[in-house]
């Protein structure tokens, strides 16, 4: 198969399949249960460090 | 060290810059290389003045000296851009203001590129760069990654502008739309890009915020987009390292594919991608509400990744490009309107419950009515992606509405808000000089951008529909010339548009010049900031 042909095979199958599946589960992954607190935290976080850099004991720690 | 090896690679750019200004095989390439060796001269003298000085570099503090250096540049840029717009535009109306005197280097073939280029790179870009800078250091509670890279980033993209308008106006082009810059200019894009990502992705890697905020994401997508499609549209061979003549390496349609892959994504990713990172952060802080939802906006962000990519072929419909390409192209378009209006939804959206603050602030009035023709240019565009639609709308000046409803209305009032948002902040001031006057420049562009959107889309729509009028035997009925006569009154009001907007632009200009300058510095907050 020339590869015009083979490229065109696999973008229009395995990899339109793929991407589909692909995007699928980050729709899912994003409305899995328990998920809501994380988002709420990240929503909120432009309201955190305005002026000044977090200290190092902050690293990673999510606002209780 | 380091500075005397700054020294000598600042020495030799110098002089190889004068030997290819010598050397130079067309006057735009000459120009070029002597702009080179000036900004490596200056920067030679500076680095020589500045050597052995202790630089404390504070940690514990953000780095926003570069934000405000990019936030003036942002309001410079884009007043200059706005103006040769207006100019171009009445050239159009009255082409006796091609002067006879300036050719070849004032008229409308040489100026509008610098009009695109200025309002899309300088005045977008700029503001891009600047508020990124922003946003990723207090999303990420860290500064700035590092050090003075951030200054190299804005320096070296000036140099980038500065390089292409002149080569524009003196005849340099590699004739691709959006991406005219020669070859060399490319080269150095290319380093300052990579440059930023390194500045960018570092910040977002010593974050200490536990999650990366969906703006970052907006933003990060642009940057590596914006370097894949340059990349990959700018592959050229230089005729001679002496000049700025080069060749495209495809030809034909696939030359036309790979130019609107890269075009269309300009448009999806510089332009939608990197301000809806703007929207993410300015749009909740000034309402002072978190965003309506950050579901929606994660779906919103994989959504216009997987999408736009594709949906360049609807730019040749009716062309050489197979009509596979041309379909797929049109598909894609039209399911893009969906993450397209629910980005719109969650912009909007974040405002319920503070709904009165359109009444009594008009920097979120500007925000909102610029989610507000995000929203319609999105719906526009797919509908004008249908094969149908097209042909009617293809060649037209309702093309050119479209993307100034979408530029003047989207990105520049996000970008005005944003100043507005900014300007205070940066500098340590109470507040804004002048609300009023916020409200006259909303006033000037909403109108001007309405009178620009309407006359195009009259003028458009006319004559798509007397290019195509047959007569009872199938001849066409008018000439072109026809088509150029009857748009003339829609030509002088899109002239019109184009003042008032660059009048609101000036008045924004005027009002934070004098929120620097004359307002009160705001007591006990921050830190101290250097007389500038």
């Amino acid at each position: 198969m020339e590869t015009y042909s083979f490229l065109r095979f696999v973008a229009d199958s395995w990899a339109l399949l793929v991407l589909t599946l692909v995007f699928l589960g980050v729709i899912l992954w994003v409305v899995r249960p328990g998920s809501r607190r994380l988002h709420e935290d990240a929503a909120g976080s432009i309201f955190r460090n305005d002026t000044k850099p977090a200290g190092d004991s902050h690293r990673g720690k999510m606002e209780a | 060290m380091w500075d005397y090896v700054k020294l000598v690679v600042l020495g030799v750019i110098a002089v190889c810059a004068a030997i290819a200004a010598n050397y130079a095989r067309d006057l735009a390439y000459m120009v070029n290389a002597i702009e080179v060796m000036l900004a490596a001269g200056i920067v030679f003298l500076y680095t020589l003045r500045t050597m052995g000085e202790y630089r404390a570099v504070d940690q514990g503090e953000y780095l926003d000296s570069v934000v405000r250096a990019g936030a003036i540049a942002t309001a410079f840029w884009g007043v200059v851009g706005f103006l040769v717009g207006v100019v171009i535009a009445f050239q159009l109306a009255f082409p006796s203001l091609n002067f006879e005197w300036a050719q070849p280097f004032l008229n409308f073939g040489r100026l509008r590129p610098l009009h695109t280029s200025a309002v899309i790179f300088a005045f977008g870009g700029n503001a891009l760069i600047m508020s990124s800078f922003y946003v990723v250091q207090r999303t990420s509670a860290a500064r700035l990654f590092g050090g003075n890279l951030a200054w190299f980033v804005f320096w070296g993209y000036q140099l980038v502008i500065v390089l292409a308008a002149t080569g524009y106006v003196l005849g340099a082009t590699q004739a691709q739309e959006y991406a005219e810059p020669v070859w060399y200019v490319d080269i150095w894009l290319t380093i300052v890009w990579v440059a930023y990502l390194v500045v960018f992705a570092g910040t977002v890697m010593k974050r200490k915020e536990p999650h990366i905020y969906v703006a970052n994401w907006f933003y990060l997508s642009m940057i590596l987009t914006v370097a894949m499609l340059h990349l990959g549209n700018n592959l050229a061979i230089p005729v001679s390292i002496f000049g700025s003549a080069e060749i495209t390496v495809f030809s034909g349609v696939q030359s036309a594919m790979v130019q609107w892959w890269y075009g269309h994504n300009a448009v999806g990713f510089f332009l939608t991608a990197g301000f809806l990172g703007m929207m993410y952060y300015f749009v909740p802080k000034q309402a002072e509400k978190p965003v309506f939802s950050y579901k929606l906006s994660i779906i919103h962000f994989w959504a216009l990744i997987f999408l736009y990519i594709w949906a360049g072929p609807h730019h040749l419909h009716y062309t050489a490009l197979p009509d596979w390409a041309s379909t797929l192209g049109m598909v894609f378009s039209v399911i893009l309107w969906m993450p397209s209006w629910g980005g719109m939804i969650n912009g909007l959206m974040t405002l319920s419950g503070a709904w009165d603050k359109l009444r009594t602030d008009p920097i979120i009035r500007m925000m909102v009515v610029s989610v507000g023709f995000y929203g319609m240019s999105t719906f526009e565009g797919p509908m004008m992606s249908i094969k149908a639609v097209n042909s009617l709308s293809h060649y037209t000046d309702w093309t050119i509405g479209h993307v100034h409803s979408g530029a003047l209305g989207w990105n520049g009032m996000i970008t005005f808000g944003v100043l507005y948002f900014l300007v205070p902040r940066l500098w340590n001031r109470e507040g804004l000089y002048s609300l009023k006057l916020v409200s006259w420049h909303f006033w000037l562009a909403t109108i001007g951008i309405v009178l620009y959107a309407s006359s195009m889309w009259v003028t458009g729509i006319m004559e798509g529909l007397m290019w195509r009028e047959v007569d009872a035997n199938g001849f066409l009925v008018n000439a072109f010339a026809d088509t150029v006569a009857a748009k003339f009154p829609m030509y002088v009001v899109r002239g019109m548009g184009g003042v008032m907007f660059l009048a609101g632009a000036i008045i924004m200009c005027y009002n934070l010049w004098m929120t620097v300058r004359a307002q009160p510095a705001k007591a006990g907050v921050g830190s101290a900031i250097p007389a500038e």
